[in-house]
């Protein structure tokens, strides 16, 4: 069980983490992820031991700088092959469940 | 008893080829014979490609008869299903990938079939990559071929333990946090992730793209350095691919150690969770690399403890954007329920991901969503950055650090599993290279008092490959751990 002071996210939090994830849960679900998610985020406060003030954050794992190429056209999958996989299709395009209501 | 074809390295099954004392079909055969037999008890395929193999031999056959076989020619090799193979489906361990069949070819596959390799088959992994133990594919979970009630490692463990049974000569995977060289200790092969940027990672299904890293699994570092020689290089069509020539990396296979400087960092020797015989073992093996000139050293990597809690902020945060594009319009699954869009979206993805990905698409959506960005993503990148720093300073005092791949030997399937926090911290010796973007490899060098194998990580600076195949080959040349097979007859 998680205690009440070392709460890291409520059972709404997490119901709306969801939401923004477009996954969807059963309250059986709902349950345990809440406290999984709050024995992982417990975890990570070992990151507040360390302070990092003024350090540049990494967000590649080495130096780099953007891949530029001349804006030249080059070949690409074909109309057919793209649409091989999808799960529906019409005439050339992807075809999606109805988007506007009424 | 003579020793079967699908037994022998590639280095040796060359030799054999060239001089057409067998031919590539004979081999594929005797593969999937192998295949046949054990399988059945290890599971380290989703696809196997039998038909395509014996066409793919008979033109390797044609190519050697004209004597033009590179080293690679005939020799079977499985792809872990995580690369985009055209024509033959690429699930990466997931039911919405179930009945994705690409229309192209992942760079590295390119360049094996530019060698005229010959592909057999998919290996199982964990879902997206996401594991440590093969066991959350969809396909059900991969043994460890030395022990079937145990796990092979993640995520490639199906390459892994397909390497160790004898299911195939030599095999890709891929590594984010270990996922090569925690599978290849735990199923006694040697696995090596290559610095970031040294493989293309086109067409490779992206997990966490600062992180990802092809790499090959191997019987022997001999092999290890010829499967690199394929695949590495830059490619225009991978922007974080790095621009700079590839060494043949099996002359760098030479018996001398005395100019190296070993690293042994005093943070990977201690702590609750270290296994005192994966510890004897290591040490062991070090001594042997003194005793061969090598000069060892204690190095220190102060910000150790906080990798895996820094990784599993950044690892599925950037998981959580690359797999938004599931969405059940493109390609992969959708929900047979009749449904507006939002709710095609949130039951296709409901359906289709398991809960460890699900698990880490959450945590991912939470660490970058307002208001807790500061707190976790970006206090993770910082702390990113000391794990770098920690290395760019022991790298001025030594040539390479030398630790245990993985805490413990292999634990058995479904020890962890409910727990993934534990299963998270047995990635805790492999993390720190894939955050600084190091290369690694693992090499066999000991066994448990159980016969488990144990495996040594080797880390080296920024496109140091060639120095580390030369350190695990002095290693091996002492040492028949890689020579010992598991009996599953």
């Amino acid at each position: 069980m998680v205690q009440e002071s070392a709460v890291k996210i409520t059972r709404k939090d997490v119901a709306y983490v969801a939401y923004l994830a477009r996954l969807r849960f059963t309250e059986e679900q709902l349950e345990l992820f809440t406290e999984q998610l709050n024995t992982i985020l417990s975890y990570f406060d070992k990151l507040q031991e360390l302070d990092t003030t003024g350090i540049e954050p990494s967000t590649h794992a080495v130096d780099m700088c953007n891949a530029f190429r001349d804006d030249v056209v080059q070949p690409s999958s074909a109309v057919d092959d793209t649409l091989k996989n999808a799960p529906a299709h019409e005439r050339n395009c992807f075809k999606v469940p109805k988007i506007i209501e009424g | 008893m003579a020793r079967k074809l699908y037994q022998m390295t590639i280095h040796e099954l060359h030799e054999l080829l060239k001089n057409r004392h067998i031919s590539s079909r004979e081999l594929v055969v005797s593969m999937f014979e192998r295949i046949d037999a054990v399988e059945q008890r290890v599971h380290a395929y989703i696809t196997l490609t039998k038909q395509e193999a014996l066409q793919q031999a008979e033109t390797a056959d044609q190519k050697i008869s004209e004597g033009s076989a590179g080293p690679l020619t005939g020799i079977p090799i499985a792809i872990k299903d995580i690369f985009c193979t055209a024509g033959i489906a690429t699930t990466c361990g997931s039911k919405i990938l179930e009945n994705f069949v690409p229309v192209y070819d992942a760079t590295v596959i390119k360049k094996l079939k530019q060698q005229h390799a010959v592909l057999i088959g998919k290996t199982n992994m964990d879902e997206f990559a996401m594991g440590s133990s093969t066991e959350t594919s969809y396909f059900g979970p991969t043994r460890n071929p030395w022990s079937l009630d145990r796990v092979p490692g993640g995520s490639s463990g199906g390459s892994a333990a397909a390497v160790a049974a004898d299911e195939c000569i030599a095999a890709l995977g891929t590594d984010t946090g270990g996922s090569i060289r925690q599978p290849a200790a735990c199923c006694g092969v040697v696995g090596m992730k290559p610095t970031y940027g040294r493989v293309s990672r086109f067409g490779m299904v992206a997990f966490a793209s600062s992180l990802d890293q092809a790499g090959p699994f191997a019987k022997d570092v001999t092999d290890t350095a010829l499967m690199m020689n394929c695949i590495c290089g830059y490619d225009p069509l991978d922007s974080t691919s790095v621009n700079r020539d590839v060494p043949d990396y099996s002359r760098a296979l030479v018996r001398e150690v005395a100019d190296l400087t070993l690293g042994v960092p005093k943070e990977y020797f201690s702590g609750p969770g270290m296994d005192l015989e994966v510890e004897k073992a290591v040490w062991h093996a070090l001594r042997e690399l003194e005793r061969q000139g090598a000069t060892i050293k204690e190095v220190s990597l102060p910000h150790t403890a906080y990798a895996v809690a820094a990784y599993y902020l950044i690892a599925p945060a950037e998981a959580s954007s690359n797999l938004a594009r599931y969405d059940g319009v493109k390609y992969g699954y959708r929900t047979p329920q009749e449904t507006g869009l939002r709710e095609m979206y949130e039951l296709t993805r409901s359906e289709g991901f398991g809960a460890e990905v699900k698990r880490r698409i959450m945590l991912g959506t939470y660490a970058l969503s307002a208001g807790y960005y500061d707190a976790y993503y970006k206090k993770a990148s910082q702390v990113r950055t000391l794990i770098r720093r920690d290395f760019e300073q022991a790298f001025q005092i030594c040539d390479l650090i030398v630790t245990p791949t993985a805490p413990t030997p292999p634990f058995k399937l479904g020890e962890k599993i409910n727990d993934p926090l534990q299963m998270y911290l047995s990635d805790i010796f492999t993390i720190p290279a894939n955050l600084a973007g190091l290369p690694g490899l693992s090499i066999p060098c000991g066994m448990s008092a159980d016969g488990l194998p144990i495996g040594m990580q080797i880390i080296g600076n920024y496109f140091a490959e060639e120095t580390m195949l030369r350190c695990a080959y002095c290693f091996e040349q002492q040492s028949e751990w890689h020579r010992k097979k598991p009996v599953l007859a």
